[in-house]
Parts: structure tokens; C-alpha cells; sequence
């Protein structure tokens, strides 16, 4: 009897533990639907993935992973309350997301606030200049990406740009980078138009650029307007070369643009071109298995953006191998980051620099026959 | 400016005017049967471009458009006998609130059915880049089959409701509702029959300008607003006023880009509506005293 009940006992600590051991919860803020939906669907979907992968080999610090996605439509107001729901009821670890700069400008005191773990998964250099705390981003940054537009430009002879952005965070920030950086770089922006997110058709805005005598288009926004505007500069006769941002890397808005894509040069990460990488690149092997896992489980083509949470979360695990789950041990884990390759480039960070990304993450690729190539190659 | 530069907003705001003038027909046909706007007429658009995408993969595109146009005309019938028929004299405000709900609805359905991506319909001729050079302007060919569409739609209604007993049957189903039961009249049918109606030409609206605008599963509200814009700015009822409603908007946002930032075309347009709905508010077209006897 007494050896029964020892055993018994014994039974029990050895389970009590792992009673206890409730998961660590991640939270993610994601524009699932909406106008960003390009951005936060695959997103969401990366992360389903890798949290599955890695609860399946053992999860965070010995613990396994609970993550809470919530769609915040890309509406910072959204954000804000979701964001105020994972910190205070769901009490998370850490979130990742928001998708949008401008949804992530928005939630950035309530990180710093409640010292909550932010890994942005949006472009706007305004996220993490000046640095605070407890903000990181994974995805290259737009003031880099607007010189290499420039520094392209130079190389092609082109002098005379116009400018088009939409309304949101990401068109805001872009349209600001492009105007601080183009002096520098010797480039006159000659029209700068902002247009609607939601915008149908923009002929008009084509045909003002056509009249002010524009030498290129450079185009800066995430939504399908991206693929409208080089189908309307086509129609109306427009041949000048048409740059686009970085949020152009989803080969579905080269489909909807069909013909009129080609040749559209944009800078982006090396996720979308893994397959003709050198076997040499360090980042070869990590994109290939992630594009291959993803579009394999998914059945539709990569995209970097879902490569930005790929490395949000990829950030969080090295933190966690380094700091264990205290959350100020891990943001100092993740701010000293090094040589970490991620989608997006290698990661370098440091506490001046929370997004450790250089020049050299962004690659300036084009339009092939209804492909994404390697600019040049 | 020179006149290939003029001609070529002319252009822009033609195919603007065309986008929502076919897109606020559809208001009118609902309005003229039951003199309520039918808030999930947007949704209807979208279903129409959504469902012809699917089936093309299928089928030629004639043959999706069709099948497309068939499919959302029997959603529509089912909205209509779902969720209006059994009601006994409905308020305005009523209609409102169910065709608002149905067009939230519609749209969660369909980002469950179709998820978030954007989809488009082949251009129905030529390709993205050509384009049919007029005077010096350029314009794509998927505008003129938006414009031709949208005439061959308003000449059906015109006829329609002009001309053929159940058209004149529905217009007196919207004056007095009572009296033309009264009449034996079917009004609840014609009433059904409103909606497969503006449904199957919401459709029709929502493949032609597909190419051009894309579908998803949230681009109903949108398309929706312009067209409610135009069609009460040319007049409620009217549909050739919503064409020329469509023209006026149209033309209007795209010379204020000449003049203005762009991100000023959409306050443009909307100043342009309160300025007329306050000096005219039966519309550019409408007539005031019949305008007085409507519920809206």
C-alpha cells in the first residue's frame, strides 16, 4: 500500500510539472483580410506552419507554442485594440506583426509601454528610427530601398521621375524616403501624386505624369493599385521604365498585371528568385526549404512578406535560446543579434539598429515572361 | 495641355464614368420596383466577377459571364425570398438595415468561398497593354465594352420598364404598393423578380469591368458607393441619368487631377454630389414632383 501510494505519488511530480508547463503565448497582429491581405495572409499562414514545426520539436525553451493571430483588416484602429487584448487579457510573450507600417506605428507605445516584445513585420524606417526599446522589424527598410531605386536609376541614365504613392502608412513613408533621398542621388522628382487605396483605375494619374515629361514611374504601395497603375501606364503609350517598391515581390500582382508587367523593375529580398540563386548564397538552402515547405502545404506561389514573419519569428527563437523566457534577457538577446540569416537578408543587429539589415539585403530583381529574375542576369 | 493630352483625361474620365454608371444601374431597378436602394447591389457586382472567374477555368469566357450572370441572379432571388418576401409592409429604414446586413453577408461567404486574393477576368479583347488610339488618345478595350454594355443595359431597361406590361406592373408595384395588389397584381413576385433582375445585371457590370478594376471579396462596397453616387446624382429611377451621372463624375475627377493633388479626386466628386442633392434634390435629371412622392 504505502509503496503504491509513493508510487502514486511520485506519479504525480513527475506530471505536475508538465501540468504546469502552460503554453508560451505568441501573439500576431496580421492584416489577414482587407487591402493588405497580400501582406497578412501569408503571413498568418508562415506562421501556422513554423509554430507547427516547432511545437513539433519541442517549441520555445522547452515549452510549447500557443499562437493568437488576430486580423486586424490593416486598420490601425483594430490594431490598437487587438494589441491592447494580447497584452493585457491574453498577457503574450511576444507579438509579431503588425503587418503596415502605419498599423505598427500605432501599436508601438503600447509595446514600450507594457514591455511587450514587437518583431514588425512592416517596411516604414520610421518603425525602428529613432530605435525604441522593445520594437525590431524583419523586412528591409524603405530608405535603403529607395536607394537602390536611385543608385538603379543613375546606372540607367534617368534624371526626371514622377512619384506615385497611395494613402496608407506604407505609401506615406515610401513617398517621404523617395523625396528626402532623391536630391542626393541627383534625381528630380517632377510629380508627386498620392491615390486612393482603394483606387479602380488611374488613367488620369498616368496621364499627368505623361504630360510633365517624366524619364520613369516610380510607384509605391501594397495594394492591387500596384498592378493598375503599370496596366494604365501601358494603355496610354507610356514606355519609360516603371520602378516599384519592395511591395511589388508577390507574384501575384505581376499575374494580375499580365503583359503589362513585364520589365517592371523593383527592389525586393531573394526569397522570390531562391530558385536561381547560386548554390554558393548563404541564404540559398533557408529559402529554398521555406518555399518549398509553404507552397507545398499551401498550394499558392511564396512571397516575401510571408518571409518577414519567417524571420519575426525566427528573431523571437534565437532571443529565447539566448535569454530563456524573461522577457528583458530576450529583447537584450535579440538586440545583440549576429549573423543570423533570415529571408529578408542577414541580420545584424545591434542596439543602435533593430533591424540589423544592410544594403545588400535588397536585391533589385525584374519581370521575365510572367516571372520574377535577377535584374541584369 | 495639347489636345492628345485632353483627349486622354477625356479618356480616364469616360472609363471612370463608365465603371460607375454600370454599376449604379443596378440600384435603379430594385429602387424602381420596391423605392428602396439595395445596399448589397455592390456584392452583387462582386459575386458576378468572382463567379466568372471560377467557372472560366472551366469554360470559354462567354460561356462564364453567362453562367456567372445565371448563378448570382439566383442568389439574388434567394435574398429576396430569404429575407424581404415574408415581411408585411416594410419601412424604409427596415430595408435598409436587411439589404446592408445581406451585403455583409454575401461578402463574409464569399472570403470563405474564394479567400483574399485579388482575382481578374482575361481582357475580354486585346490584352493589359493595348490599347485603341482615338484622336490622339489612348483607351483600352475593355473600356468600350464597359460603355457598350452599360447602353445595351439601359436600352433593355428603358424598353423594359417603358414598354412591356411586367416592367409597367413593377413601376406600379413601387407607387402604391396596396393599390396594385388591389389591381391583382403579383407584387410579390415582381418584387422577386426586382431583385433577380438587378442582381443578374449587377453581375453583367461586375465581369465587364473585372479586367480593369479586379475582384476580391471585398470590392463590392467600393464600387458601390460610386454607383450610389452617380445613380442618385442623375436621379433615382433614371437609369440613362446614371449614365450621365456617371460621364459628369467621371469627367469631373479626372480634370481635378489636372488641377488638384490626386488624392483630392474622391472630395471632388462628393463635394459635387452634396452641392447638387442641395440644389437639386431629386438629381440632375429627376423631376422634383416626383421626387416628392418617392420614399427616398
Amino acid at each position: 500500500m504505502r509503496h503504491a501510494l509513493t508510487a502514486l505519488a511520485a506519479a504525480f511530480a513527475l506530471a505536475a510539472p508538465a501540468a504546469a508547463q502552460e503554453p508560451v503565448k505568441v501573439g500576431a497582429l496580421l492584416a489577414v483580410t482587407g487591402g493588405a491581405s497580400f501582406l497578412g495572409a501569408p503571413e498568418a499562414r508562415t506562421l501556422e506552419m513554423l509554430v507547427e514545426e516547432l511545437n513539433a520539436q519541442g517549441g520555445l525553451a522547452g515549452r510549447k507554442v500557443q499562437l493568437i493571430v488576430k486580423d486586424t483588416g490593416a486598420s490601425p484602429e483594430k490594431a490598437v485594440s487587438f494589441a491592447r487584448q494580447l497584452i493585457e487579457e491574453e498577457k503574450v510573450f511576444a507579438i509579431i506583426g503588425p503587418s503596415t507600417s502605419g498599423e505598427t506605428m500605432a501599436v508601438k507605445n503600447l509595446a514600450e509601454e507594457s514591455k511587450t516584445l514587437l518583431l514588425s513585420c512592416a517596411a516604414a524606417e520610421v518603425i525602428v528610427n529613432p530605435v525604441a526599446r522593445w520594437v525590431f522589424k524583419t523586412p528591409q527598410k524603405d530608405s535603403q530601398v529607395a536607394i537602390r531605386i536611385f543608385q538603379q536609376m543613375r546606372k540607367m541614365g534617368i534624371a526626371r521621375i514622377g512619384v506615385l504613392s497611395s494613402n496608407t502608412g506604407f505609401g506615406k513613408a515610401g513617398k517621404e524616403q523617395l523625396a528626402k533621398l532623391a536630391p542626393e542621388h541627383g534625381i528630380q522628382i517632377l510629380v508627386d501624386e498620392v491615390y486612393d487605396k482603394a483606387a479602380t483605375d488611374l488613367t488620369a494619374e498616368v496621364t499627368k505624369l505623361k504630360a510633365a515629361g517624366v524619364q520613369a514611374i516610380v510607384n509605391w504601395s501594397i495594394e492591387p493599385a500596384q498592378s493598375i497603375v503599370i496596366k494604365n501606364a501601358r494603355q496610354i503609350g507610356m514606355k519609360v521604365p516603371i520602378f516599384q517598391s519592395h511591395g511589388f515581390a508577390n507574384i501575384q500582382y505581376v499575374k494580375a498585371a499580365g503583359e503589362a508587367a513585364e520589365g517592371v523593375i523593383f527592389p525586393a529580398g531573394r526569397l522570390v528568385v531562391a530558385d536561381v540563386l547560386p548554390d554558393s548564397h548563404p541564404q540559398k538552402k533557408l529559402l529554398e526549404a521555406y518555399k518549398k515547405g509553404y507552397e507545398a502545404r499551401f498550394k499558392e506561389d511564396v512571397s516575401t512578406f510571408g518571409g518577414h514573419a519567417y524571420d519575426a519569428l525566427l528573431l523571437l527563437r534565437k532571443g529565447v535560446e539566448q535569454g530563456g523566457l524573461d522577457r528583458e534577457k530576450v529583447r537584450a538577446a535579440v538586440e545583440n543579434l549576429k549573423g543570423v540569416v533570415g529571408t529578408a537578408g542577414i541580420f545584424n543587429l545591434s542596439p543602435t539598429d533593430h533591424n540589423g539589415l544592410d544594403l545588400d539585403a535588397v536585391e533589385m530583381l525584374t519581370v521575365k515572361n510572367g516571372r520574377f529574375a535577377v535584374l541584369g542576369q | 495641355m495639347t489636345s492628345g493630352l485632353l483627349l486622354q483625361y477625356v479618356a480616364a474620365g469616360l472609363t471612370y464614368g463608365a465603371i460607375y454608371a454600370v454599376v449604379g444601374i443596378g440600384f435603379n431597378i430594385v429602387y424602381n420596383a420596391t423605392g428602396i436602394i439595395n445596399f448589397a447591389q455592390g456584392e452583387f457586382v462582386m459575386l458576378g466577377g468572382m463567379i466568372a472567374w471560377t467557372l472560366h477555368r472551366l469554360v470559354p469566357l462567354p460561356l462564364a459571364v453567362v453562367g456567372a450572370v445565371l448563378c448570382t441572379m439566383a442568389v439574388g432571388a434567394l435574398v429576396e425570398m430569404t429575407f424581404i418576401r415574408r415581411l408585411h409592409k416594410p419601412s424604409v429604414l427596415r430595408m435598409i438595415v436587411i439589404t446592408i446586413g445581406v451585403s455583409i453577408l454575401i461578402r463574409e461567404v464569399a472570403l470563405a468561398a474564394w479567400g483574399e486574393s485579388v482575382r481578374a477576368l482575361p481582357y475580354f479583347t486585346g490584352s493589359e497593354v493595348s490599347a485603341i488610339e482615338i484622336l490622339g488618345a489612348r483607351v483600352s478595350p475593355q473600356v468600350l465594352w464597359t460603355l457598350g454594355t452599360g447602353a445595351v443595359i439601359v436600352a433593355f431597361l428603358v424598353v423594359f420598364f417603358e414598354y412591356t406590361r411586367v416592367g409597367r406592373e413593377m413601376r406600379a408595384c413601387a407607387q402604391n404598393r396596396d393599390a396594385a395588389a388591389l389591381c391583382g397584381l403579383p407584387v410579390r413576385n415582381l418584387v422577386t423578380l426586382s431583385f433577380v433582375l438587378s442582381a443578374g445585371i449587377g453581375a453583367l457590370a461586375g465581369c465587364v469591368v473585372s479586367p480593369i478594376t479586379y475582384t476580391s471579396y471585398g470590392i463590392g462596397a467600393g464600387l458601390a458607393i460610386k454607383g450610389f453616387t452617380v445613380a442618385i446624382l442623375g436621379g433615382l429611377g433614371n437609369s440613362m441619368a446614371a449614365v450621365a451621372a456617371g460621364a459628369v463624375v467621371g469627367l469631373l475627377e479626372s480634370f481635378s487631377v489636372v488641377l488638384l493633388p490626386t488624392a483630392f479626386k474622391d472630395t471632388v466628386s462628393l463635394t459635387v454630389l452634396l452641392t447638387i442633392l442641395v440644389l437639386r434634390p431629386a438629381g440632375l435629371f429627376g423631376s422634383r414632383e416626383a421626387a416628392r412622392l418617392k420614399a427616398f
